[in-house]
């Protein structure tokens, strides 16, 4: 009995072209949340500043005005609103981890050709925000470090160099060896990997003018300055703890255990967790809700995977840390994770069919 | 009272501005009856009813206009007595902008009643009193409108643990239940007593957020005063959390006894029943006073100089009932319900109708429309507020998608749209558009299959029956063969072979006869197909299909919330 027999009143104030139902929203957007994690990092950042010098902020700076060049060209070649999609701030997010995890003395072009990897290829190339299944800044990370393995292996003890030092190595003029020293993860899997060296992990760390109270000396105070900004994203809602302490737990878990079966061979759980990029990778990289799971079980499942999966690489591997690859091959598994581990919709908790 | 209860709690849910006070200053008015009353015939979730009246007709206040169409469906009535100046197709209170059969009625302010006589429930059987509900037009006034006498039922244990009376109310902006609740306690309880015998319920539960403090103090006032009448204590009055959608029946029923009604389940499987308060209201006067559901309480409210509730007979256009407020001059929609859920009117001479809890008036300013949709950047902030505990971001990937099947694994249907997702989305995209959009998809898939199933079962139909009589003349014609045969059969008697007797013979012709017989008929049978209707068939086809799309328009809108 419905027709369109009746036209509604023309001089009623009824505007028939609004939205639907919910009339209203909490404010809240993607930029929003990506400038808030951008300000999540910036205890970390100022640690270190303090300890290594100003040249990790050239290097921010780099990396930011190539992801938002890349972005504006690629949003302009995919005929995409520019203003909009340049304002969600999500390319910063992807050059700031970009120039974190890359050593600050990496030469310029390194750091603009992994972060036009990550803007281009990871992330427009795949559909562009939202849609790339793989974290954009450790695509660039595992490309360059595979392609670059001594440039990306290159990183200035804490205190050792000046800013115009840096500067003179970022841009080109100045041979990096003589101001390089190998990190504490790398020192201890050289060291361990040799064959006719006897090292164990305390005569390795012991000798090694890098390592601090924790994990590498200064590294440890940018840990910190992470898991503060880190604590500070738990607490704004942005992130949950599932991942977080999934991967730190599960780091620690493997290390501790390896460190009680073996200590001379394998370091322990506060090493790990305070070295590399294991506390920036816990809030900041693994997660990237885009390319990981959300399901809370499987972030649990996703989390403790990376952890696992970089201790074997940091352990066993051919390279210096294994954050990067060990997210990758996680990304890989979000969607199957994701899948078998959806909770229980309402009334059909204890098993009932659907 | 209230502290005796032990909560429970639903996951998700948000705490959205609750507005509530500006409609709660002032009592409840009457507001006066309009120069026209257009009321539509199909108010309720079931079968349109049929219209008892034609134009030209007096009616008295409270006459059946409408007849219900079998059991599930509810009675219609005139609001007012006057005259009927038209039955037919109006705009109706929805968002789509269809018409529906409608009573249009010249009020001829004598307000006079048919006499009314209160209903022994008591004596009566239980069928006779749904029957009585049914045509009093008694359906859940939370929303929802499903008729009241259908849940009216204690089902196959023959009584219940509880009955829920819903009094949460926890959309923005609505307070009819609130002020009914400060101003009419003592009724509903009267009508929740009433239900509570039908159904055998061992406790009443009257749920209340907590941000209506007033309407806690009323009801434990009745409360108090209805239990010393029956000598038990077995109303209960709790006190909830205040907290958006607590006033969906699935939650508040979880909230007040931990039980979790699944999806496509009764509730009264699991000992409970849910009714909204303004519904225990209806019943108590439909029951003893012998008055059918001609009014409501309704809030009117949002972009509007004096917002406030009234009582409000069915029929009355929207307009008439905004205009007693003093809308403000930027306003450019009306609201049927809240601003989580409502439904947009397609105009605001639309009447007021069952549903119709809250006439929310909006403009630019009070709804600004949501900033341009983003990418899902999966960050599960809709997960984590969603009461039925669903993955709403999974099922807008593949309603996206057009991948429906999918979406039903998501257990698309175990969603309220309840809105909750969407306001939460950083990204601002419409996820319940994308639901409605996914499940209005997936029902005209069915009802095509449907139609086709229908389609296909009269073809089979028609020919079992023609492949029945074929055998029914054939065994005529074989009988008739083997008379004859027999007769020749006995000519030749001396002369018979052992090899052939006369009755396999017969036998062998009967099969050939069938045969035969079968392929000329098979051969005209084959073209007919459901394409051979006659004109009849598919106007009856068609007007079911209409009344079946109808329903679900109805239907689909509305969460269960407070029916």
């Amino acid at each position: 009995m419905c027709g369109k027999t009746t036209e509604p009143d023309s001089d009623s104030f009824v505007n028939n072209s609004l939205n639907n139902s919910p009339y209203f929203r909490q404010p809240a957007s993607v930029q929003s949340v990506m400038l808030r994690v951008l300000a999540a990092l910036i205890p970390g950042i100022a640690a270190y500043v303090w300890f290594f010098g100003a040249g990790i902020l050239v290097q921010i700076a780099l990396a930011s005005v190539a992801a938002l060049a890349a972005e504006a060209l690629m949003l302009s070649l995919r005929g995409k609103p520019l203003a909009m999609f340049l304002g969600d701030g999500s390319a910063l997010v992807t050059a700031w981890l970009i120039a974190l995890t890359f050593p600050s003395i990496a030469p310029w072009w390194l750091t603009v050709c992994g972060t036009l990897l990550a803007i281009v290829v990871a992330k427009h190339l795949y559909g562009g925000l939202g849609q790339n299944p793989f974290n954009p800044a450790m695509v660039a990370f595992a490309l360059m470090i595979v392609a670059y393995p001594q440039l990306m292996s290159q990183w200035p003890a804490a205190g050792a160099t000046d800013f115009a030092t840096q500067w003179q190595a970022i841009f080109g003029s100045r041979q990096i060896d003589a101001i390089t020293m190998a990190t504490p993860l790398d020192a201890l899997r050289t060291a361990l990997h040799s064959v006719e060296a006897q090292a164990s992990v305390a005569s390795v760390l012991g000798a090694n003018p890098a390592v601090g109270g924790l994990g590498g000396k200064g590294w440890e105070w940018v840990a910190v300055g992470y898991l503060l900004g880190g604590l500070w994203l738990l607490q704004q809602r942005i992130v949950t703890w599932h991942m977080p302490t999934a991967f730190l737990a599960g780091l620690a878990l493997v290390a501790g255990l390896f460190n009680l079966i073996d200590d001379t061979q394998f370091a322990g759980p506060l090493f790990h967790i305070f070295t590399g990029g294991a506390m920036l990778g816990a809030f900041f990289i693994v997660t990237d809700p885009v390319s990981g799971t959300t399901t809370p079980r499987g972030k649990l499942i996703f989390a403790a995977g990376v952890a696992l999966l970089t201790w074997i690489i940091r352990t066993f591997g051919a390279y210096p840390d294994g954050l990067a690859f060990a997210v990758l091959l996680m990304n890989i598994a979000a969607p199957l994770i994701d899948m078998y581990t959806q909770p229980p919709v309402f009334g059909h908790k204890n098993g009932e069919a659907s | 009272m209230t502290t005796l209860q032990r909560l429970f709690k639903f996951n998700g849910g948000v705490k959205p501005t609750y507005n509530k006070e500006a409609s709660t200053g002032l009592p409840i008015a009457v507001a006066p009856a309009p120069t026209f009353l257009v009321i539509p015939l199909h108010q309720s979730i079931g079968g349109m009813p049929r219209p008892l009246v034609t134009a030209g007709e007096r009616v008295l206040k409270g006459q059946r206009i409408g007849g219900a169409d079998g059991n599930e469906s509810s009675a219609v009535h005139a609001s007012t007595s006057g005259t009927v100046i038209a039955v037919e197709m109006r705009l109706m209170p929805h968002t789509s902008g269809l018409s529906a059969l409608c009573v249009v009625i010249e009020p001829d302010g004598r307000d006079e009643w048919i006499p009314r006589q209160p209903f022994d429930f008591r004596a009566a059987s239980p069928t006779r009193t749904r029957d009585y509900l049914r045509d009093a037009g008694v359906v859940g006034l939370g929303g929802a409108v499903f008729p009241t006498h259908l849940k009216l039922n204690p089902g196959k244990r023959g009584k219940l643990d509880t009955l829920v009376l819903n009094g949460a109310e926890c959309e923005p902006f609505i307070t009819c239940d609130d002020m009914l609740m400060r101003e009419r306690a003592e009724t509903v309880l009267k009508g929740a007593v009433i239900m509570r015998e039908m159904l055998g319920a061992g406790q009443v539960l009257v749920g209340i957020e907590d941000n209506k403090p007033e309407a806690i103090a009323a009801m434990e006032i009745a409360a108090q005063a209805a239990n010393a009448a029956a000598g038990d204590a077995a109303i209960r009055i709790v006190a909830v959390p205040t907290r958006y959608p607590a006033g969906g029946a699935k939650q508040l029923i979880r909230i007040l006894t931990g039980i979790e009604v699944p999806h496509g389940k009764r509730s009264t499987d699991y000992g409970v029943q849910c009714f909204n308060v303004g519904t225990a209201y209806a019943v108590y006067h439909a029951i003893a006073l012998g008055q059918p559901l001609i009014s409501r309480i309704v809030t009117v409210a949002g972009n509007v100089g004096r917002a406030r509730n009234y009582e409000v007979l069915f029929g009355t256009p929207m307009r008439d009932l905004v205009a007693l407020c003093d809308p403000l001059p930027d306003s450019d929609r009306v609201i049927m319900g809240g601003p989580m859920m409502g439904l947009r009117m397609p105009d605001d001479g639309v009447p007021v109708v069952k549903a119709a809890n809250c006439v929310l008036v909006g403009s630019k300013k009070l709804f600004p429309p949501p900033p341009p949709e983003m990418p899902c950047i999966r960050c599960g902030e809709c997960a984590k507020v969603c009461p039925s505990d669903l993955q709403p971001f999974e099922m807008y990937w593949f309603s996206r998608a057009r991948i429906f099947g999918k979406t039903q694994e998501y257990h698309l249907f175990d969603c309220i749209e309840c809105g909750c997702c969407a306001y939460v989305c950083p990204s601002h995209i419409p996820l319940v558009d994308y639901y409605r959009f996914a499940k209005s998809e997936i029902w005209a898939h069915e009802s095509e299959k449907e139609a086709a199933d229908v389609a296909r079962q009269r073809y089979e139909f028609r020919l079992l029956r023609e492949e029945r009589e074929k055998q029914e003349k054939a065994a005529k014609l074989a009988a008739k063969t083997a008379a004859g045969r027999e007769k020749a059969a006995a000519a030749l008697a001396d002369a018979d072979k052992p090899a052939v007797t006369p009755e396999q013979d017969a036998k062998k012709a009967l099969i050939a006869a069938a045969l035969e017989l079968a392929r000329t008929q098979k051969a005209q049978v084959q073209p007919e197909n459901i394409s051979n209707l006659t004109p009849e068939q598919q106007a009856e086809i068609d007007a079911i299909e209409a009344r079946r799309a109808e329903i679900r328009e109805m239907a689909k809108p509305h969460v269960r919330q407070n029916d």
